[in-house]
């Protein structure tokens, strides 16, 4: 009897696909879970424009602007983070309608687990959190799961909608 | 001290074809002063005029983008001034009226009234700050700051204004940010 595959996420795969979903910017502040596979190879990208923030609401307020210049972003941030921006979030995305899509490490997340089944609070909350505003979200835990990624994005910025995708694992 | 609708007034004849993203008190002075339709005061939540600028100026590099941020607001999103000095749009200019209250919120004093704004800005990395306290100073430097290659940064000391109406349903209008994005895009 074989072991199971053991579950996979790979960064460059999840970078490909940003690229071909038309992302130009990456408005970021670091997250432990995305650091080694996504935002040191995005720092290091010849084509992605990475801006490094001091706070995650900027974020939100810049993917407006960019937006409105028809110009694609991804913010790629922690859960706390995405916390803490809650009111932009609310603001900008929700009641204004702006396509801000939002890639969120879940710290301290153990990936066996669903992140509503999460020991962690502050993970346990954030997908009802993202129910509760009306905010589509996505789950990028394997490989699989990267094809999400392109038909999500075209979607909120054609029917001009936010969107977050939720990294529970770090991506290799 | 100045008053913030008179230095708007002196803005207004140079704008040209600049963005120009303001909140509260100073998109109700603007919006009067000059009402356009580049003219973007959704901000969504206060302290992200800044941040809604830097992505505007970013977006449009052969167009200039103006930021017109009360005191509060700035202060709940002071580390945009450190993001602006890093990623240094050139086309970004930004006026912060400092009248040192929250003048849509009751008037209460912000924290540190004598704070030194330009100070921030210059230590943050902008490519040019000014502080300007008299009316006439201001004007005969208007046009050569809203030129010259940002981004730049203006202190404008200005007095807390008579109590103003706020008209949000206007300032927020969804039909406004449509017209605002499509002459944005043109």
């Amino acid at each position: 009897m074989q072991a199971a595959p053991a579950k996979a996420l790979n960064g460059a795969s999840i970078i490909a696909a940003l690229k071909t979903s038309g992302i130009e910017y990456v408005l970021s502040v670091p997250d432990i879970v995305t650091s080694a596979g996504l935002l040191t190879p995005i720092a290091r990208d010849q084509e992605l424009k990475l801006i490094r923030v001091c706070k995650e609401d900027e974020c939100i307020g810049i993917a407006a602007g960019l937006a409105y210049s028809a110009k694609r972003a991804l913010i790629l941030i922690q859960h706390t983070g995405f916390l803490d921006s809650i009111n932009a979030v609310r603001g900008i995305a929700a009641e204004y309608a702006q396509p801000i899509c939002m890639m969120i490490g879940l710290l301290q997340h153990d990936p066996e687990f669903a992140p509503r089944a999460s020991n962690r609070y502050g993970v346990r909350i954030v997908e009802p959190i993202l129910d509760a505003m009306g905010i589509a979200h996505h789950l990028i835990d394997v490989d699989a799961d990267v094809a999400k990624i392109r038909p999500a994005i075209d979607t909120a910025y054609r029917e001009q909608h936010p969107v977050a995708f939720l990294v529970g694992r770090s991506p290799s | 001290m100045m008053k913030r609708d008179e230095c708007f007034r002196i803005l207004a004849r140079h704008i040209g074809d600049a963005a120009v993203v303001a909140t509260y008190s100073s998109a109700v002075d603007w919006v009067t002063v000059a009402p356009r339709v580049l003219n973007y005061t959704s901000i969504g939540a206060m302290g992200l005029d800044s941040s809604h600028g830097l992505g505007l100026a970013l977006g449009r590099p052969d167009k200039r983008v103006v930021v017109l941020q009360g005191d509060g607001s700035l202060l709940m999103n002071l580390g945009s001034l450190v993001t602006i000095g890093e990623v240094a749009p050139k086309n970004l200019v930004h006026l912060v009226a400092h009248n040192e209250t929250y003048e849509a919120n009751g008037g209460h004093p912000i924290p540190n009234p004598k704070v030194d704004f330009a100070g921030l800005a210059r230590a943050a990395g902008y490519a040019a700050v000014y502080d300007f306290a008299d009316l006439g100073v201001f004007a005969q430097q208007v046009a050569h700051l809203l030129e010259q290659e940002g981004p730049v940064f203006a202190t404008l000391r200005v007095e807390p204004s008579r109590p103003l109406t706020y008209d949000y349903e206007s300032l927020y209008d969804p039909a406004k940010r449509k017209a605002f994005k499509t002459a944005w895009r043109a």
